[in-house]
């Protein structure tokens, strides 16, 4: 099977130049990019070995000495592609703040408290059919100084590959419900109202875990979709 | 698992001002890194070059809080990925690096020139490395392509060429002393890097 890569699909992520948001102005294009026909050196992108990724890396409740404070969930879901297939094989990142809000990197300086069992990074490979699961605390909401009493909706970061350099993906996943969705201008930078609602996990109470753990489900659609698809008209 | 057709793709978000502990640690972190900026192997065979720069912002301020992609074929122009089925030899090569930039904006890659890669039509692309750049600020990636000023195929390569004249220079790398290319990205300003479309 070869897969494609149309452009047209990126028309659902945020112009680059969305001054709501500030960090965006003074990095931000100001020059057109420039059109290109996708070479072998775009089609193509890295493999990984199994020794990317380690035994647990995708628990982030079990990497410290103790367990982190906070609510603890499963994160869960496929890698697909456009058409809807699995991604296998695939190498999936995270990373996230604290339960109360706080990242470790030490710019962040949320006088919030640093939780000493919490890193809140973590990283797995999908499934030979695209399935992908973490086990994590929910990340608080925090601060940030775009704007006068600007929070960020809890989220966590993603970092995905896909089939191909051009299927790279960075991306946020939020929480349903979240009250602060209407106010951020990170999440709203995405337009299209159906496309927002794909960075938002959904509940999931059939995966939940009695006495143990909420589940939420993020699906991960990338780039790519079979070049010769049979289609009926 | 879902079957049906996705209404479309993920978007895009920012990676943030916060990555470094998750992707890009270099032992700063207690997690470890996944990737290098180092992608030699002792069997890599090809010529060692390093590629190094500084990332700008449209005020010419460096950005201290880059993340930095690359992927490149090997020194045969074969990419490792099973994707690529054409009949040359497998290498150790993988030809995928990540670099966070430092405090005064900067990076640098350890690797080799990579081959002859074909364009679309099948013809021979100059020597050339994807580039893709990450940072707080953007909320989408950019894409662009290092060259190199010492190569002869620059003049007839097809992605150059789409390129107007007068801003190619920002897509070739420099060769300094040693092998030591300098190559700066500027995400905004006089110097714009080229950024593509893909």
């Amino acid at each position: 099977m070869t897969l494609i890569y149309p452009v047209a699909s990126n028309g659902v992520h945020p112009a680059r130049l969305s001054p709501a948001y500030r960090s965006a102005i003074k990095r931000a294009p100001q020059k057109p990019l420039i059109p290109m026909r996708h070479t072998l050196s775009e089609l193509t992108g890295p493999v990984y070995g199994h020794e990317t990724v380690r035994a647990n890396d995708n628990d982030l409740t079990i990497q410290a000495k103790g367990e982190p404070l906070g609510e603890r969930i499963i994160v869960h879901g496929h890698v697909l592609d456009e058409d809807g297939r699995g991604v296998p094989n695939t190498l999936v990142e995270l990373w996230q703040a604290n339960a109360c809000g706080r990242y470790i990197h030490v710019v962040d300086q949320h006088p919030a408290p640093l939780d000493p069992n919490f890193t809140g990074a973590g990283r797995t490979q999908s499934d030979a059919s695209g399935y992908y699961k973490f086990v994590t605390i929910k990340p608080g909401a925090y601060p940030w100084g775009n704007h006068h009493n600007a929070w960020r909706p809890a989220h966590i970061h993603f970092s995905v590959f896909g089939h191909s350099f051009v299927s790279r993906l960075v991306t946020q996943m939020y929480f349903p419900g979240d009250p602060l969705f209407p106010f951020d201008p990170i999440f709203n930078s995405v337009t299209d109202a159906k496309a927002r609602a794909r960075m938002i996990s959904s509940f999931d109470l059939d995966n939940t875990q009695p006495e143990w753990a909420l589940c939420y489900r993020f699906d991960i659609v990338l780039r790519g979709r079979n070049a010769t698809p049979m289609e009926t008209k | 698992m879902s079957n049906q057709r996705p209404d479309g793709i993920t978007p895009s978000q920012t990676v943030g001002p916060y990555f470094k502990y998750g992707l890009t640690p270099n032992g700063e972190y207690e997690w470890n890194d996944a990737f290098s900026n180092n992608l030699l192997t002792p069997d890599t065979s090809g010529e060692r070059i390093r590629v190094e720069g500084k990332v700008h912002d449209g005020d010419g301020a460096v950005i201290p809080d880059c993340m930095l992609e690359i992927w490149q074929a090997d020194a045969q122009g074969r990419f490792s990925d099973p994707q690529d089925q054409r009949a040359l030899p497998n290498s150790s090569f993988k030809g995928f690096g990540r670099c966070g930039t430092d405090k005064s904006g900067g990076y640098a890659f350890d690797t080799i020139k990579p081959g002859v890669v074909p364009d679309a039509d099948g013809k021979p692309q100059a020597p050339h490395i994807l580039l893709a750049v990450f940072a707080r600020g953007m909320l989408l990636h950019l894409y662009t392509r290092i060259y190199f000023d010492d190569e002869a195929g620059n003049a007839a390569d097809s992605t150059l060429a789409l390129v107007p004249a007068d801003r190619r220079a920002t897509l070739i790398a420099k060769r300094n002393a040693g092998n030591v290319y300098t190559f700066d990205v500027h995400l905004q300003g006089d110097n714009e890097t080229v950024f593509f479309d893909v």
